[in-house]
């Protein structure tokens, strides 16, 4: 079998998921190499390609500019891969889109000025289908190679869909609440191993929400055992999914 | 003449010149003043034709007087007259972020030459308001992958100025530890797969693994080695998570620090290669000087990336320090029309950070081993050739290597004690500095009585670089004229100036109070 042709292509993101990628060290990187055809990577080469059997999309959709490139990219790609949570759910970049001043926030009365056009960030399936998300910020390394063997061996990859507190309770982390904390591991996607309570802070949910999260239940428990004042208990999880919530949009 | 053969004439030259160079670091010769004289002659000329309104720049023969161009000897001025050139390089490849190239020239006369940022805006500013001083360093990590380690810290100095929390002397040495491990990971991965491509004649790092294995083996072991330095610290590398205001939530033992500097230690000869392998392709790097003013961190006891107070010194060694307190008079942001990122400016038309600026400023703190790379580059202060700024990265890679092996030394000396977080003092404003790869950064945060942010300003280095890329396209593209490079070679040298800077786009499209200027 030739080697797949892959493609690395970047929209409003901070490239970090990218960054992940040389953080393979050279085993696994030369290894990834061995498997895969890197054709077409903007940041790191200079070489553009034609016909992709995978492409990985970086970063939001938050400009109507930016819909022919997606679609551009759609069209010449086999399969196409959200990574990192920018791409699968908006990411950090969502955090502005309950607001209604962000332009004026950040531009002050350049704030109606052509080039500075952006609108609320939305994942790129808000542009062209998406066939698999690779969630996290940044994404997670090992789920990336899980993800690129299952489909050199033609099999359909799993995302999990469990909440982060199973995760902490196979790595046996003591639960942040019980720490004095808070955490949003409670309605949380897990298949990240749950790195950040490990670490001694809570999870932020940047892999998103689980399906079908409670999210009354999460206030109410942000409240009684975390501790937080209710207005910062009901905004507390819009950091990475803002545009999962109902008061969106 | 066929272009492979003008290319091996470009080439044997280029080889000759590192020669000299190296021969005669840095010293003069009569023959290659007169070449000298005519490019200054060119871009004063040049300078009038780009920006007709301002006022010439003065540039100090001395400055400018370098040695022999490295692509080829400089022809008569007069042949570059009723040239035409076109560049439109969309999306330039090999940087972080978007950023465009346009150069257009009819008749010899440059109708426009244009550094352009059409980065998506990602609004970072307004998305920290309402949110918790426990998760602003968490908010504006992400706006960069590669400098996330540096955003970070710059986020938590910030808010503890702010909150009034002074750290302990563990935690800001584990934090100087965590910062070099950023610059030594950032600057790799420059050199080696942003840079390299370029001096080796490929498009990218991929087709070097076939000709060139062992390097680019040897360029991901180095880059493992900076992920794995940081991670130690600071739990990973593309946004911590150890890194909280007021401390560490989780710290190394003292046999991972052992392990640590055993580990690093262990790439010396890695090191050796690298400088030997830039080193080998030096004479590649164009000899192109454009006098400014150079900013970043300072103090009187270390090559600071974490600490001190701002300094500037000017292309004439005059020197300005400022508190970090004062930096929005440092960097005097205004908007143009030509990028979605604010531009800056202090003494001079535009300042450059970022490694050189910071080798111009602290050359003296570097490790011996560091000034001893220097020496072999013939890099010396105050070098106003931005190409080599890469070169001066190569400088502090080693800088950070030696300098954390001392630091481990210090902290194991002390010991790793367990230590509480710092709790908050006050609710107020305040402001924080860190020297991230590309340079200078700083983020300023207010805090209501809660601890909830109320507003936050972040000034990138990569900001405060596009001005000064600019000026230096207006200063390049006669001096290339003049050497006259084909349409190829004019792209290929303006793409390099850019990579030179390193700059990170993503970073840099967030702003707030925006001041226009003129």
């Amino acid at each position: 079998m030739s080697k797949p042709k892959v493609g690395f292509f970047d929209f409003a993101s901070c490239e970090g998921c990218q960054i992940e990628l040389t953080n393979f060290g050279d085993v696994a990187f030369l290894e990834l190499i061995n498997h895969i055809d890197i054709v077409e990577f903007r940041e790191a080469m200079s070489e553009k390609a034609g016909k992709l059997d995978i492409a990985f999309i970086e970063g939001s959709f938050t400009r109507e500019s930016d819909r022919k490139r997606l679609e551009e990219i759609r069209k010449r790609s086999a399969i196409v891969i959200a990574y990192g949570a920018c791409a699968a759910t908006g990411g950090i970049n969502a955090l502005k889109n309950h607001q209604h001043d962000y332009h004026e926030c950040v531009y002050g009365k350049d704030a109606k000025a052509p080039h500075l056009a952006s609108n609320i960030a939305l994942p790129i399936s808000a542009a062209i289908k998406v066939d698999y998300s690779v969630y996290g910020c940044p994404m997670s390394r090992d789920e990336f190679i899980r993800i690129v063997s299952h489909l050199l061996h033609d099999k359909q990859p799993i995302i999990p869909n469990h909440p982060v507190c199973m995760e902490c309770k196979l790595n046996e982390t003591i639960c942040r609440f019980h720490d004095g904390d808070h955490c949003l591991g409670v309605v949380a996607r897990a298949g990240c191993g749950a790195p950040c309570p490990k670490d001694g802070i809570p999870c932020e949910a940047c892999r998103g929400f689980v399906s079908t999260p409670n999210v009354d239940s999460l206030v109410k428990t942000l409240i009684n055992k975390g501790g937080m004042h209710s207005s910062r208990a009901w905004n507390k999880s819009r950091m990475f999914t803002n545009n999962q919530r109902g008061d969106v949009k | 003449m066929t272009a492979k053969k003008k290319k091996k004439l470009v080439k044997k030259e280029a080889k000759k010149t590192v020669k000299k160079a190296m021969k005669k670091a840095g010293v003069k010769k009569k023959n290659t003043k007169n070449a000298a004289k005519k490019v200054i002659k060119v871009k004063k000329k040049a300078a009038k034709k780009v920006v007709p309104k301002k006022k010439k720049v003065s540039l100090p023969k001395k400055q400018n007087a370098g040695k022999k161009p490295a692509f080829r000897k400089a022809k008569a001025v007069g042949t570059s007259k009723k040239r035409n050139i076109k560049v439109d390089v969309h999306h330039l490849t090999r940087v972080e972020g978007h950023g465009n190239i346009v150069i257009d020239v009819k008749n010899g006369i440059v109708k426009k030459c244009q550094w352009q940022v059409p980065e998506a805006p990602r609004f970072f500013e307004a998305m920290v308001r309402d949110r918790h001083y426990s998760e602003v360093a968490r908010i504006t990590s992400r706006i960069c992958g590669i400098c996330s380690v540096g955003h970070t810290l710059a986020s938590v100095k910030a808010s503890e100025a702010a909150l009034g929390i002074d750290i302990t002397e563990q935690t800001r040495n584990l934090r100087k530890l965590l910062k070099h491990a950023e610059n030594f990971d950032s600057h790799i991965l420059h050199i080696f797969f942003l840079v390299a491509p370029d001096l080796l004649g490929a498009p990218s790092v991929f087709p070097l693994v076939e000709k060139h294995g062992p390097v680019v083996a040897m360029a991901l072991r180095l880059k493992r080695l900076g992920h794995e330095w940081g991670a130690l610290i600071g739990g990973r590398t593309t946004h911590p998570t150890t890194v909280v205001p007021g401390g560490f939530t989780k710290l190394p033992t003292e046999i991972e620090l052992r392990e640590l500097r055993a580990k690093i230690l262990a790439h010396e000869q890695d090191l050796v290669t690298t400088a030997d392998l830039v080193l080998s392709l030096a004479g590649k790097i164009p000899n192109f000087n454009r006098p400014t003013e150079y900013i970043a961190l300072s103090s009187d006891d270390d090559y600071e990336l974490y600490s001190g107070e701002i300094k500037s010194t000017l292309y004439d060694g005059s020197i300005a320090t400022y508190k970090v307190a004062d930096y929005r008079s440092v960097t005097n942001e205004y908007l143009t029309p030509q990028s979605t990122a604010k531009w800056t400016k202090n003494r001079h038309e535009s300042y450059a950070a970022g490694a050189l600026a910071r080798f111009n400023n602290n050359y003296d703190k570097l490790h011996e081993k560091a000034l001893a790379v220097a020496t072999k580059f013939g890099l010396k202060p105050i070098c106003t050739n931005p190409f080599m700024n890469s070169v001066a990265q190569l400088v502090e890679v080693v800088n950070d290597v030696y300098q954390s092996v001392a630091l481990i030394d210090q902290i194991l000396k002390d010991g790793i004690k367990d230590e509480p977080l710092v709790r908050p003092t006050k609710f107020s404003k305040g402001a924080g500095a860190v020297e991230v790869p590309r340079g200078i950064l700083f983020h300023e945060y207010e805090y209501d009585k809660d601890g909830m942010c109320i507003s936050g300003n972040c000034i990138i280095p990569t900001n405060q670089n596009h001005a000064n890329i600019q000026k230096d396209f207006e200063a390049l593209l006669p001096f290339v004229m003049n050497l006259n490079y084909n349409n190829d070679e004019i792209k290929l040298a303006f793409e390099m100036l850019v990579r030179a800077y390193d700059p990170c786009i993503s970073c840099s499209t967030h702003y707030l109070d925006i001041i226009i200027e003129e």
